[in-house]
């Protein structure tokens, strides 16, 4: 099952006119796993979704589905199944019809192909609406039926275009859970395309985060979060300080860098760095230590305080530094309310510098993160 | 309701009169016409009315003073029927194709349009010498026709615009999707899902074939349709059956229009049953 749901996209670009929609994509998903792909509106994603699906054609390159060529594979005829933003369910068909449409394609007879949306239809809860129209459902059970009449022909692989954002939040959170338990139980590939940030993470077993038409980076979410490739994978993805830096020392076993405001990070991944390069290294939000007595001049920060905000179980703190940048601390609820920190105080925060890590991307485009 | 009646200013009452008079004046005309069509045997063309009897409306179909009416009424049906199949067709798929911006697109609409604005004389004069220098005879089903397809197809278009402005492309690509081939998603998808917009369609392309008087003057030949009849009626005929033909023909344009709104409700409560 695994290998021939498999996907291998071989520099696929895409051309609209003189826009280059998808720039030599290169990217391996492996079969039965999770896959999202992430990036801001007009990143490409949904574009090198709808060639997967077939429904564009490459500009140049090659989609191999279970290592068969699709270059001239129909669609829906291909293994693969798309699920509609907006679901696009046949308005003048009753469900049970909808989701035997591609059945009756098949040439099934009327009552079998009935039979089998049927037993679809009652494996998403929704066997008491079957002769109900698509018109009459609510947002939550039309994207139930959408998912019926895309697992209705068995695909290897599932494609989902931003099926979540149609549904409010509280059924946005159910239905990921459904989505992840049905993976799971099918074991076929799914490609859900995503601009949250928390969906790709809370769903993937592989996140890919592009942008201007090219994958930027495609990992576990815990590399993407953790070990982000670039600055704008950091700020895309959340949860980290960027801190620019220029390289002040090589020698020895850790290297050092020195920001504009005199403070110097450590620097443990050295390889191929030179003295004097500008560098851009990130921090996570949630391993910063605030309120240290002294200013420290090392892996550290201080600014005064714009804002801070209760997040339930952390305290945001948004710090203006000297140099006039953002810097943000989730702080522990309880260690913020044992000495709170008030807006225009200045305070001064600092970590351990082992977990300082160098962003070797280039790409610093902010990619309007929407998390904030 | 009380509160705004206690606002309603001068405007109000100005635009109520204007509104008043436009209803007047656009079914009063027509109700003195359905009115003195019931004049009695021994009465005029105007008022008052001598009685009431259905007099007119045998005289109508019995006599043979009035021209070829039922001849006219046949080949108005007929032409208006062909006009409503081709409009129909080819309206929807001109407006399927105008989807995406092919290129001339613009260009092809504008020259789709213009016949709507050329008067409907000349083009019926042009017509009519078209076909005489390409050797044809001028027929009510030839080039007859053809005038009013240059009046049907682009007001057809203007209307299949609307129809498939709430036409949802993503219903094509999931029947593709699924693995239909073109002529499965035509049959299947788009053609049902657009059904009720087709009806309307298709229905001013009979309607606006049937009553159609400029464009058939000269090209219809030797056999009148019925708008030529009447219109030939008019100058000849002094009797109350003027009256009487008007409310016959207003008559069975009403239960095309009520038999089409019909079946678009009959399609519409079907696709929306509980």
């Amino acid at each position: 099952m695994t290998d021939t749901s498999k996907i291998d996209i071989r520099g696929v670009t895409k051309n609209y006119g003189d826009v280059r929609a998808v720039n030599e994509v290169d990217l391996v998903i492996e079969g039965g796993s999770y896959c999202c792909m992430i990036g801001p509106s007009g990143c490409g994603k949904t574009t090198l979704l709808r060639m997967i699906a077939g429904h564009e054609t490459p500009s140049a390159g090659q989609i191999l589905i279970g290592a068969e060529d699709m270059a001239h594979a129909r669609t829906g005829n291909r293994g693969t199944a798309l699920m509609f933003q907006n679901y696009a369910l046949f308005p003048h068909l009753s469900l049970t019809d909808n989701v035997a449409f591609s059945l009756k394609v098949k040439g099934q007879p009327t009552a079998e192909r009935r039979e089998k949306a049927r037993e679809m239809l009652d494996r998403v809860q929704l066997l008491h609406l079957a002769d109900r129209v698509p018109s009459e459902l609510s947002g939550g059970q039309q994207q139930r039926v959408a998912l019926a009449r895309a697992l209705i022909t068995n695909p290897r692989v599932l494609l989902l275009d931003e099926p979540l954002s149609a549904l409010d939040e509280f059924l946005r959170l159910r239905m990921r859970v459904e989505l992840k338990r049905l993976q799971n139980e099918l074991g076929i590939t799914f490609v859900h395309v995503t601009h949250t940030q928390p969906e790709a993470i809370a769903l993937a077993d592989q996140v890919v985060v592009m942008d201007h038409g090219t994958v930027e980076q495609a990992a576990s979410p815990r590399e993407i979060y953790d070990r982000p490739f670039s600055p704008y994978i950091a700020r895309f993805m959340g949860g980290q300080n960027v801190l620019e830096a220029r390289v002040t020392a090589l020698n020895g076993e850790v290297g050092e860098a020195t920001g504009a405001n005199g403070v110097v990070y450590d620097v443990h991944d050295t390889a191929g760095l030179e003295m004097e390069q500008t560098i851009r290294l990130s921090i996570r939000r949630d391993k910063i230590a605030m309120k240290s007595a002294d200013r420290p001049d090392r892996n550290a920060a201080s600014g005064t305080v714009m804002n801070t905000e209760y997040q339930g179980t952390f305290v945001k703190v948004s710090l203006r530094t000297e140099t006039g940048e953002e810097f943000i601390v989730y702080q522990d609820d309880a260690e913020f309310f044992a000495n709170p920190s008030h807006v225009g105080e200045t305070v001064n925060a600092h970590w351990d510098g082992a977990l300082n890590h160098l962003l070797r991307g280039q790409n610093t485009s902010s990619g309007n993160p929407l998390e904030e | 309701m009380s509160a705004s009646n206690a606002k309603r200013g001068v405007s109000f009452y100005l635009l109520a009169a204007f509104f008043t008079l436009f209803v007047v004046f656009l079914y009063g005309p027509m109700l003195i016409i359905f009115v003195l069509s019931f004049q009695g045997e021994t009465g005029g063309l105007t008022f008052p009315m001598r009685g009431t009897s259905l007099h007119w409306f045998s005289d109508l179909f019995s006599s043979s003073r009035y021209g070829d009416l039922a001849g006219g009424f046949r080949r108005s049906t007929g032409l208006g029927l062909m006009s409503m199949t081709i409009t129909a067709v080819c309206c929807l798929f001109a407006g399927l194709a105008f989807r995406s911006r092919f290129w001339g697109s613009g260009t092809l609409f504008y020259l789709c349009i213009v016949s709507l604005v050329v008067p409907g004389i000349l083009l019926g004069l042009g017509i009519s010498q078209f076909f005489q220098i390409l050797g044809f005879r001028l027929q009510w089903w030839l080039s007859g026709l053809g005038a009013h397809l240059s009046w049907t197809l682009p007001f057809g278009l203007l209307i299949m615009f609307a129809v498939l402005n709430r036409y949802d492309n993503a219903w094509d690509e999931a029947a593709r999707d699924a693995g239909a081939t073109p002529r499965q998603i035509l049959g299947w998808v788009t053609v049902p899902i657009l059904f009720p917009g087709l009806i309307a369609v298709a229905l001013f392309g009979f309607t606006l074939s049937y009553d159609e008087l400029p464009r058939s003057i000269l090209t219809v030949g030797g056999k009148n349709t019925l708008p030529i009849e009447i219109s030939n009626m008019t100058t000849n005929v002094t009797t109350p059956a003027l009256y009487a033909i008007g409310t016959v023909t207003s008559f069975v344009s009403f239960a095309v229009i009520a038999l089409a709104f019909g079946l678009i409700a009959f399609i519409q409560k079907r696709r929306a049953r509980a």
